[in-house]
């Protein structure tokens, strides 16, 4: 590896070729400012448009200023990161930036996490000499997230989570100049395009152009309806990074504490949606064996690979992308909805309660979910199974709101029946988690034997796309793992192509899975978090004592009381869905 | 040519058609053939010939009798008089503007006098759709001798020792460029004209593709030749339709000549070319943005390194050069390396095409040697200013060039300099200001165009522009404050300083050389409330001078606002909160008595 020395504020560094000035200067302890560049390491993720200008730095000999996140090391280049020239030119571009922003950070969704915000505390602004027109649009409100375009500072961070990662195409720069902004073709809102709301771009965005739908006001005021019993099941990825918002270390697993929060805010009943997430597996991997056996056994009109269908991200995506391919995602419902469906059914029987009384709210680290919650066909009579998606942010406010002192809690326990999980309903949260649940119940319900280890490393990991084999006692079963929908995309396209050798594939829309999901506290571009939390879902999965599915016995009662057996007709009816070939909506002009 | 006795040579550019010269030029035909003169008189359809303003232009050789103004109807006159009797129209001869006489022929105009021509050396005098005036105008010699004699390496080396210059703008050593090009490796490698002429006003680009296409598309087969690329793509404005039709025949009868296509001339050589459009977005002129453009992706420019060189068209090798660079190419062959650098400065070499424009007597396109100075250009070549009034400033560089004055006047002309002035060459535009122009509104002009045009990538050119644009408005409309100034300044050097790309990084040089040159100008208008120029609308007021008053009610009648009262015969009044300040009562006034204050 070629190494280049230079010197960035008067201190010698010795960096790898291609190594760029701003990473420099972070060997060297110094932070330089930006607010368009991002990186995500290890999931192949760096933007860095030069666009914001902020991170501008003073090269010698160079005629005017270099924006650092672009701008390549020479040997033997000088840098100054802090001259004169670079802060006055510094504070002018935010000054600028700022000049076309709406001062309403006090009532703005991500006010306390917002870049900008940060950095003019940072630089201590205090009055803004450039003033002028500034940007204005019409908020868009769709299903699941919001854009509220005045706000946007044109990082294109969002574009290229959407256009490069996920593939989706949706949000692009249009019009010039000062009338330049990140929108959809043409103008049209999110909900009249092929948006999948993955929820990326929120997750992404810097400011509060890009924030999810709040269903807190609704959630509140069930929980204030002495008329409903309000059931809450909780996504497993959200005990893995709820505490950030507390102050936590990223990683911490906040389970107990969430649980006893759940209560504290009045919920009826505090379940897991963990616990759905095997019955699930249950569903899921007993389609697999099913379609894995007749096609074992010669039967051609099995579809094989089977892909994963838990991300709502990932359906609305084939169902715009690969109307051709519905038959190919296995027709198991999400964890989500399974729960709502049982919630709703099963335990609503149990205690009597009837459906039209009670609401279902999910914490979910996701944004996709708020439209899932919403689909016609997961409703009865109009009343949906899950009644209010949240995302964990959301959960986090409602927290704090109700001025409850999160980490002095008490660890307690999910309320049974609904509550109880194994290890395998836990790593759902995780790329790669699904699969391996899955392989821990076929496993052993194909081969009738024992696992003895649970833990497939060879499933785990943040490739971007992954592909392992699993012995089913002499079988050899080939799976493949994508995450991201960039990614996605190519597995499909083999699989249209006939190329693909996979027996089943799992597909998560975020990156590293549910964990990076887009209602997730803000990353703010550190993948070291994500890695944390994903850390701390394994260490989930290692402490408890069942680890497979279907050793839930909670799971095992619910077949036996009321569903029968896996694909029983009860179970058809209640935890599978079909998929819908989508177009764009129209607009209609008047 | 040699068969015929008269030429008729009848401009075909974009100017002169639209003042009806194809109908002229069969009207020429019809009288040429009625008075049986077909084996006399050749009418040929030519390129530009700079002269725009004083078009349809007909120029008869051998004789170089320049008719100016030509309508259809004049084509009998000519014929029957000139062709025929051998006597001269005087009445469509050139006048000149000062002497106020007719010039007999374009050696002894002065607009044609201290021009070099080399890039529009065949514009104005070949027909630019038949192949075969361009051979026999040496076409196509250069692109044989490179391919079958030399190679890449010795080609290059002569563009370098030629000193040729990027013409579009950045003046980056065009030899240079090949050579680094040259040296990067690549599946497949290209080569793209930048035919995306964005300054308002400017069209030097536009009349070499109409005039003499072939010359371009010759440069850029042995351009391709030396960097090693084989395709050829040629990004041209959409709006420019005369342009792109000559290019596509030229295109074709280079094709069916061999001179474009596989094994050229026998060398074993292939190169093609291609059109690829623009939707006339003037940061498309930015070579990433252009290249992106060309890709299919929002025409906005990228951070270089990587250049184009390294990663250019779907991330191949590229080398893009302007038209006006490429017409240079094959005459830097055929008359050597040393002939070209024998013109112009000591770091400039060879030849410039301007689009003169503004208060000046003679407007049109202009090719000067680098070095001659801008009075040269303004009052000997471009003839003065018009109406005799007094010289203020002269804008070069396009919309984002620096406006220049009286004391740059005798500086010679060439990249540095103009740089080192506060202004830059760009693309070759001139644009010439009298007494009557305030130079606050035309820095505000300008800006407004390059708000419009910026790409809205970066913060400081997206933002600040429109906020430069937003004080100086503030300013001409009387509100500006002496702080504004030091808000200009600086936000100006800051845009210039961390622009992404050529536009930001000069867009506030209008802003910056009027605040150098014209300082008195935005002290009068912040401090007394005055527009010198009386531009402003928001600092003056018509008034009526009542002992000149005799109450005639021409401007009451003319008033589109009906604010002028008055009986016949009677002083008049302007009721000052209706006026909206349009000046036809001072237009219609015979007796001078409105006035601006």
């Amino acid at each position: 590896m070629e190494l280049i020395k230079l010197t960035i504020d008067n201190r010698a560094v010795e960096v790898e070729k291609g190594t760029t000035v701003f990473h420099a200067a972070k060997k060297l302890g110094i932070e330089i400012p930006t607010l368009c560049y991002m990186n995500l390491a290890d999931l192949n993720i760096e933007h860095k448009p030069g666009g914001c200008r902020v991170c501008v730095v003073e090269v010698e000999g160079r005629r005017n200023l270099a924006p650092s996140c672009a701008t390549e090391c020479n040997e033997g280049m000088v840098v100054k990161t802090n001259s004169m020239r670079v802060l006055n030119s510094r504070r002018t571009v935010l000054e600028l930036i700022l000049s076309d922003h709406p001062f309403d950070c006090l009532i703005c969704a991500k006010s306390g996490y917002c870049d900008l915000q940060n950095m003019a505390i940072k630089m201590g602004v205090r009055s803004i000499p450039y003033q002028g027109e500034k940007s204005t649009y019409k908020p868009d409100f769709s299903p699941a997230i919001i854009r509220e375009m005045d706000k946007c500072i044109m990082c294109r961070r969002c574009e290229t989570m959407c256009n490069d990662f996920q593939t989706v195409g949706v949000l692009s720069g249009i019009n010039r100049g000062f009338e330049a902004v990140v929108a959809p073709a043409f103008e049209r809102d999110l909900d009249h395009s092929e948006c999948t709301y993955c929820g990326q771009c929120v997750a992404v965005c810097p400011t509060g152009a890009l924030t999810e739908v709040d269903h807190t006001p609704q959630v509140i005021r069930a929980l204030a309806d002495p008329t409903k019993t309000v059931v809450v099941q909780t996504a497993p990825a959200v005990r893995a990074a709820l505490g950030e918002e507390f102050g936590l270390e990223p990683g911490t697993l906040v389970t107990g504490k969430l649980a006893a929060a759940l209560r504290r805010l009045g919920f009826d009943y505090v379940f897991d949606t963990d616990f759905a997430a095997d019955l699930t597996i249950m569903e899921e991997g007993s389609e697999l064996l099913d379609r894995l056996g007749r096609f074992l056994g010669g039967d051609k009109s099995v579809k094989l690979p089977m892909l994963t269908s838990c991300c709502p991200g990932w359906v609305n995506f084939f169902e715009y992308n690969f109307p051709d391919m519905l038959d190919v995602p296995s027709t198991a419902r999400s964890p989500q909805q399974m729960f709502g469906s049982i919630a709703k059914s099963y335990f609503a029987d149990k205690i009597a309660v009837d459906r039209k009384e009670m609401v279902v709210v999910s914490i979910m680290p996701c944004v996709a979910k708020k439209f899932e919650a919403s689909r016609e066909e997961f409703k009865v009579d109009g009343n949906p199974d899950v009644d209010f998606s949240i995302s964990t942010r959301e959960l986090a406010a409602l927290i704090k709101g109700a001025n409850i002192d999160f980490n002095t809690l008490p660890d307690e326990d999910f309320d049974k029946p609904l509550g109880e999980s194994t290890g395998a309903g836990v790593i759902f949260g995780v790329t790669g988690g699904v699969i391996e649940a899955a392989v821990r119940t076929a496993y052993e319900l194909h081969t009738k034997k024992t696992l003895e280890k649970v833990d497939f490393k060879q499933l785990r990991g943040l490739e971007g796309i992954r592909s392992a084999s699993v012995d089913f006692d002499g079988v050899e079963i080939k799976i493949g793992i994508a995450h991201g929908l960039g990614n996605a995309r190519k597995l499909l396209e083999d699989i249209k192509a006939g190329k693909s050798e996979f027996h089943a594939i799992e597909i998560m829309a975020c990156p590293s899975g549910c964990i990076g999901g887009g209602g997730q506290p803000l990353h703010h571009g550190d993948s070291s978090i994500l890695k944390a939390r994903s850390k701390a879902i394994y260490t989930e999965d290692e402490l408890k004592v069942l680890r497979k599915s279907h050793e839930n016995p909670y799971i095992i009662k619910l077949y036996d009381e009321f569903l029968g057996k896996p694909m029983s007709e009860k179970a058809h009816h209640l935890l599978h869905t079909h998929y819908f070939a989508r177009k764009l909506k129209h607009i209609d002009i008047d | 040519m040699a068969k015929f006795k008269t030429h008729m040579l009848v401009c075909g550019g974009t100017g002169c058609r639209a003042s009806a010269s194809d109908v002229l030029y069969e009207n020429l035909k019809k009288e040429v053939k009625e008075k049986g003169l077909e084996n006399d008189v050749q009418v040929v359809t030519t390129g530009c010939f700079g002269f725009c303003e004083q078009g349809p232009i007909v120029k008869m050789i051998p004789d170089n009798t320049f008719y100016v103004g030509v309508q259809p109807k004049d084509a009998a006159d000519i014929v029957a008089e000139h062709a025929l009797k051998g006597r001269k129209v005087d009445r469509l001869l050139y006048k000149d503007p000062v002497k106020k006489e007719h010039v007999p022929d374009s050696k002894h105009m002065g607009f044609y006098k201290k021009q070099i021509r080399i890039a529009l050396r065949n514009c104005g005098l070949i027909d630019p759709e038949n192949v075969n005036e361009y051979l026999a105008a040496d076409g196509y010699e250069a692109l044989g001798k490179v391919l079958l004699e030399m190679t890449p390496e010795e080609a290059i080396q002569i563009v370098i020792d030629s000193g040729l210059r990027g013409r579009g703008g950045g003046g980056f050593p065009t030899g240079v460029k090949w050579k680094i090009a040259q040296g990067v490796k690549g599946a497949q490698k290209y080569v793209v004209c930048n035919a995306d002429e964005g300054d308002p006003g400017a069209f030097m680009d536009r009349s070499i593709l109409e005039g003499d296409p072939h010359t371009v598309l010759e440069a850029m087969a042995i351009n391709g030749y030396c960097i090693g690329a084989t395709k050829g793509l040629i990004y041209i404005r959409a709006e420019y339709p005369l342009a792109i039709h000559r290019l596509k025949v030229a295109i074709a009868q280079a094709r069916e000549y061999g001179l474009l296509g596989e094994d050229i001339l026998g060398s074993g050589y292939n190169f093609d070319i291609e059109l690829r459009y623009g939707a006339g977005a003037f940061v498309c002129g930015e070579e990433t943005a252009l290249i992106h453009s060309m890709e299919g992706h929002r025409g906005e420019p990228t951070f270089k390194p990587p250049f184009p060189a390294e990663s250019g068209y779907l991330g191949m090798p590229t080398n893009v050069n302007n038209v006006e660079t490429y017409a240079n190419i094959p005459v830097i062959f055929n008359k050597g390396a040393k002939w070209f650098a024998s013109i112009g400065t000591e770091k400039s070499k060879g030849t410039k095409v301007f689009a003169l424009a503004g208060k000046i007597n003679n407007v049109g396109l202009i090719e000067v040697p680098m070095g001659i100075t801008l009075r040269e250009v303004i009052f000997e070549i471009g003839g003065g200013i018009k109406g005799g009034k007094k010289f203020k400033a002269v804008q070069t560089g396009g919309p984002s060039g620096g406006c220049l004055t009286e004391k740059h006047l005798d500086t010679p002309i060439d990249y540095d300099n103009l740089i080192a002035s506060g202004s830059m060459m760009g693309s070759g535009g001139m644009i010439v200001m009298d007494e009557d122009d305030c130079m606050v509104s035309v820095a505000k002009f300008y800006l407004d165009f390059t708000v419009e045009e910026s790409c809205g990538k970066c913060s400081p050119c997206r933002i600040g522009n429109k906020r430069l644009y937003e004080i100086l408005e503030k300013i001409t409309k009387g509100h500006g404050a002496m702080d504004d100034l030091d808000k200009l300044r600086n936000l100006s050097n800051v845009i210039k300083d961390t622009s992404l790309c050529g536009l930001g990084q000069t867009s506030p040089n209008p802003v910056l050389s009027t605040l150098d040159n014209f300082y008195d100008e935005y002290l009068a208008h912040i401090t007394e409330g005055k527009c010198f120029a009386s531009q402003c609308k928001d600092l003056i007021k018509y008034e009526i001078i009542p002992e000149n008053c005799v109450g005639c009610t021409a401007c009451a009648r003319n008033c589109p606002v009906n604010c002028i009262s008055g009986e016949r015969k009677q002083i008049h009044l302007i009721d000052q909160s209706l006026c909206i300040k349009c000046g036809a009562c001072m237009e219609k006034c015979k007796f001078n008595a409105v006035t601006i204050i």
